[in-house]
């Protein structure tokens, strides 16, 4: 087949749109049938999807920074928009991430959501396209709309098949995610005036004044820093958690927390990069008060998943304060971690959803000892809490070291605030795992718990081999991005070291 | 004086607006001799008029040059064909939905198609005038069918009182342009349009005459009303919640569109030079509405309350375009005004076929309660719709507003695009309260709704969500000739 040519992310973008439709016109007789051809079709597609995304990871060329699989059809012709994908170094990794954890979540529905399984996985297909779109367009109008769409099935996913507090839970996350949002788009419509055009790369190459440069970034920071989340607006995201069913706690952590990190990456660091210099001790330091202050708060928590939702506040700190410190190793850090991250977290929510749908909990005291039932489970839970932790040989290392490194590079005050925030993650994971898996067995119910079972074993194990794989062979990763990060951060520098921007800063 | 040959050659040339004037008094006629099923038949011609008279209006359009009839009282140019289309849609979607709500009831009297006509008429004119006079005319005949229109319903209290209060605050307003026009034809010696730009064209060289800006503000007021902008929208949460559900529907849409039309007509036809004084108005009202669209709308119970309060919010978006002016602001609040009827017509077909058993359509939040579970088409389709209002991507209403604030950020006013994109959240509060409502709470026990779509509603419905769902494919047509009507403007 001759790729050259081929609209490879369009179809893996629209693909799972295209199932979803036919999802939702399955009929049956009855509805264990509908809900079985449901799952079965969404699932078929969204493998499909990811067949066609490894098809892109090995094709895709890591010696180049420039933008692959490149597709533009002109779309908006009275507004100069274009409808343009492409994928670099960058992004290649988080449509990975998406297309891999979509299919986990849809097969593992049949187990743990009861009601409603046709429109469910109507809405992860739905946003799966979303995803995908968001971490590939090149346009900066087709990228809101994406990055702006994924709060519909989201929004219900939360609200329809969450906990008992779902209704607040959802608003909450919408209305946050929204007026972020909304900040982003202004910023960018004005973005569009100046240029007359949203063509990202075309963005990347403008330049603003110094003010108009500040007031950009603060309006995206609006959007990314709550999308993140960056401390003090991250409070949406343990209510989002906890109500979420699992899958939909899965994607959350997985991919849509790194659509935040992407935009400080695609946009804030190549079009502001004056702002960025600016705000960056800022950052720095709410990046500190995330790691320190979320790891203290998941220290006191009863619940398991808000546990992990704080605990994926800290690990995002770690992902802010690499990418702002503009360093090679910062930003490769960042990346890493969030690709870790992604990984790592979506695992540890799928564990809970493995013993929450057996005992219809999570409250941390009512499990323990559980290894006695469950070893298999031990096991896989303990690589994915170890890489939470930062085991060296567990991606997790790779990603907070890396970021911890830039972070040191700038200051090391602010390298040894946030390195404390590894002490404070293994204290509070540890303390999870003993009170869960060992400690004793209190509860009867608990301790006849089955162990993971084939389809659970199929979603967890392939996690915890790349976690594993990454985490030993992490030029695997590394190597694919690193082209673009030197290639973003070159830009930066010389933008920022610009004789005309010098002066006019001088003279403002 | 005009001789006999113009005023055939002008009638024929208005031959659109003069048959629809003929077919509402035959039909009117044929209507009274009906016996049995008037409403359905008369229905069905009314829709037929309707059709033919929006045939007629398109064939206009190939000259492609704006012409004036009746020594210069109408003009017919691509902004009145593009409005006209607007208005006609939103006629013909109100009939669909009177066949349902109204048709097999005791009030179902096929008058309201006859009302509905005559009331198009009347926003034709308005759309078409080019002069003081004609402007006022096509009001009143406007204003008169939708007073009747309101207090439809004589059986119920509200209806009448809805009616009454149309009548008294449409009455003040009306009398308010009337002043208007008395105070602009005083100060200027005219009532035409272009002769009016000309002698303000002349006059804003040395000094505008303040009586005239008083006649401009007591216009603007006038009309403030008709599209109820805030401060002058106290009658529509009462009237949405009076009249009868269709008859809501129909204030909804076609009015809105009749009278934004009118006020482009008198704010850039004859003002276009002053805009700098009347922008002051139009930006105070058009950030009140969308503030209080917002706000007030948060508490609201009742569905049409609320709706009020959502198209009072929508109407100052699309005054927004009107204050940044231009060429790029008429445009954008054309794309946003078309956008805006559709879903419009969308969500009042959804909400027309949730029915109690004794067939009247459900007006409280919380009877929606559980409405995916009955209906999960309807349910989805009002979703989509609720979802678009509050301006979500992918849907046309993203878009709508994508336009809007594009203009308003062009003109630099960025602290107007921040505020309008905070109220913009806020209101989406409401539209996700109802979506919640239909998803997340169950149905209350002893609820006796039912989802009855007819297929009228369906004729509605399924066009309006496909259009809001597929807009993001083919954007260009409707801006292609949104821009074209904006240019024929002046």
């Amino acid at each position: 087949m001759n790729l050259e040519n081929f609209p490879l992310l369009s179809f893996m973008t629209f693909l799972p749109l295209v199932g979803a439709l036919f999802v939702m016109i399955i009929k049956g007789a009855n509805d264990e049938r509908v809900k079985n051809n449901a799952v079965n079709v969404g699932a078929f597609v969204s493998f499909v999807v990811f067949a066609l995304s490894c098809v892109m990871l090995f094709q895709f060329d890591k010696t180049t920074a420039d933008f692959q699989f490149v597709e533009n059809v002109i779309w908006f012709e009275g507004l100069n928009l274009t409808y343009s994908m492409g994928a670099d170094g960058i992004s290649v990794f988080f449509v990975m991430l998406s297309t891999l954890l979509t299919p986990l979540c849809i097969l593992l529905c049949k187990q743990s959501v009861k009601s409603r399984v046709r429109e469910y996985v109507c809405a992860l297909l739905v946003l799966e396209t979303f995803m995908i779109g968001t971490f590939c367009a090149l346009d900066g109008i087709l990228f809101y709309i994406f990055f702006e769409g994924v709060l519909l099935p989201m929004f219900l996913l939360i609200g329809v098949w969450g906990g008992p507090r779902r209704v607040y839970a959802a608003f909450k996350f919408f209305l946050f995610t929204l007026l972020g949002s909304v900040l982003m788009l202004i910023a960018l419509i004005y973005m569009f005036n100046e240029a007359g055009t949203t063509d990202i790369p075309t963005l990347m190459e403008q330049g603003y004044p110094y003010m108009a440069q500040m007031w950009l970034f603060v309006a995206f920071f609006a959007s990314f820093a709550v999308k993140m989340p960056m401390w003090p607006v991250h409070t949406w995201l343990p209510d989002a958690h906890v109500e979420a069913p699992t899958g939909g706690s899965v994607i959350l952590a997985g991919v849509l927390l790194k659509m935040g990190g992407y935009g400080f990456l695609r946009f804030s660091i190549p079009m502001f990069p004056e702002a960025v210099e600016y705000f960056a001790p800022m950052i720095f330091w709410l990046s500190v008060i995330a790691i320190i202050y979320t790891s203290l708060i998941a220290l006191v928590q009863d619940d398991m998943k808000k546990m992990i939702a704080y605990s994926s506040v800290a690990h995002m700190g770690y992902v802010t304060l690499g990418i702002f410190t503009a360093t090679t190793q910062g930003v490769e850090g960042a990346i890493f971690q969030m690709i870790s991250h992604g990984l790592i977290s979506a695992a540890l929510f799928l564990c809970v959803g493995v013993i929450y749908d057996r005992l219809h909990t999570r409250e941390i005291s009512r499990y323990g000892g559980i290894v006695k039932n469950m070893p298999k489970y031990a096991t896989l839970f303990m690589i994915f809490m170890l890489g939470s932790v930062g085991l060296p040989g567990t991606s997790g290392f790779v990603g907070e070291i890396l970021s911890l490194m830039g972070a040191f590079q700038i200051d090391t005050v602010i390298g040894t605030l946030a390195a404390s925030g590894l002490v404070l993650g293994a204290t509070y994971m540890l303390w999870l795992y003993r009170q869960v898996v060992f400690g004793p067995g209190k509860n009867k119910d608990a301790l006849k718990m089955s162990d993971v079972n084939g389809m659970e074993k199929f979603a967890l194990i392939p996690l915890a081999a790349m976690v594993l794989w990454i985490g030993v062979q992490p030029n695997f990763v590394l190597d694919r991005i690193a082209p673009s990060v030197e290639n973003l951060l070159a830009n930066y520098y010389e933008a920022i070291s610009l004789p005309t921007n010098e002066l006019a800063r001088l003279g403002r | 004086m005009m001789d006999m040959t113009t005023i055939i050659t002008d009638l024929y040339m208005a031959r659109a607006d003069v048959f629809l004037a003929c077919a509402a008094l035959i039909l009117l006629a044929v209507g009274v001799c009906l016996k049995t099923r008037a409403f359905h038949r008369i229905a069905i011609g009314g829709v037929t008029a309707l059709v033919l008279t929006l045939i007629m209006t398109l064939q206009q359009d190939n000259s492609g040059d704006s012409i004036t009839l009746f020594g210069d009282m109408l003009v017919y140019d691509r902004f009145g064909v593009f409005m006209k289309v607007l208005v006609s849609i939103g006629a013909i979607s109100a009939i669909f939905m009177g066949v349902r709500d109204l048709g097999d009831h005791v009030i179902g009297k096929f008058e309201y198609v006859i009302l509905i006509l005559l009331a198009t008429l009347g926003m034709n004119i308005m759309i078409s005038s080019n002069n003081m006079l004609s402007l006022y005319m096509g009001l009143e005949l406007q204003s008169l069918a939708l007073y009747i229109l309101a207090a439809f319903n004589r059986n119920s209290l509200t209806s009448s009182e809805a009616g009454l209060k149309y009548f008294i605050l449409g009455a003040l307003s009306s009398g308010m342009l009337l002043f208007g026009i008395s105070l602009i034809y005083g100060y200027t010696g005219t009532t035409s349009f272009p002769l009016i730009a000309d002698i303000v064209l002349i006059e804003q060289t040395d000094m505008v005459s303040m009586g005239m800006l008083v006649g401009l503000v007591f216009i603007l007021v006038g009309l403030a009303f008709k599209i109820s902008a805030v401060p002058f929208h106290m009658w529509t949460p009462d009237v949405y919640q009076g009249a009868p559900s269709s008859v809501t529907a129909f204030f909804a849409m076609a009015p809105k569109m009749a009278a934004m039309a009118l006020m482009a007509r008198v704010l850039f036809s004859a003002f276009g030079e002053l805009h700098s004084d009347w922008a002051q108005i139009i930006f105070a009202i058009s950030l009140a509405s969308m503030a209080l669209g917002a706000f007030a709308g948060l508490v609201q119970k009742n569905l049409y309350r609320l709706l009020a309060y959502s198209s009072i919010g929508h109407m100052g978006y699309a005054l927004l375009g009107y204050f940044v002016g231009g060429f790029t602001g008429v445009t954008a609040t054309l794309v946003y005004l078309s956008i805006y009827l559709v879903m419009t017509a969308g969500t009042f077909a959804m909400i027309l076929s949730v029915r109690n058993k004794d067939n009247v359509a459900a007006t409280n939040l919380n009877e929606f309660a559980g409405l995916s579970k009955k209906s999960p088409v309807v349910a989805y389709g009002l979703a989509i719709m609720l979802f678009s209002m509050a301006g979500i991507p992918p849907l046309a209403g993203f878009f709508g507003k994508l336009y809007i604030f594009k203009a308003v950020l062009d003109g630099g006013y960025y602290t107007l695009a921040v505020l309008g994109v905070c109220a913009s959240v806020v209101a989406s509060y409401y539209y996700l309260k109802l979506i919640k409502i239909m998803f997340f709470d169950q149905p209350s026990a002893h609820d006796d709704y039912v989802v009855a779509p007819s297929r009228l509603l369906r004729w509605v419905g399924v066009p309006s969500v496909l259009f809001v769902v597929t807009f993001i494919f083919y954007p260009d047509w409707l801006v292609y000739e949104a821009t074209q009507a904006a240019l024929s403007l002046r």
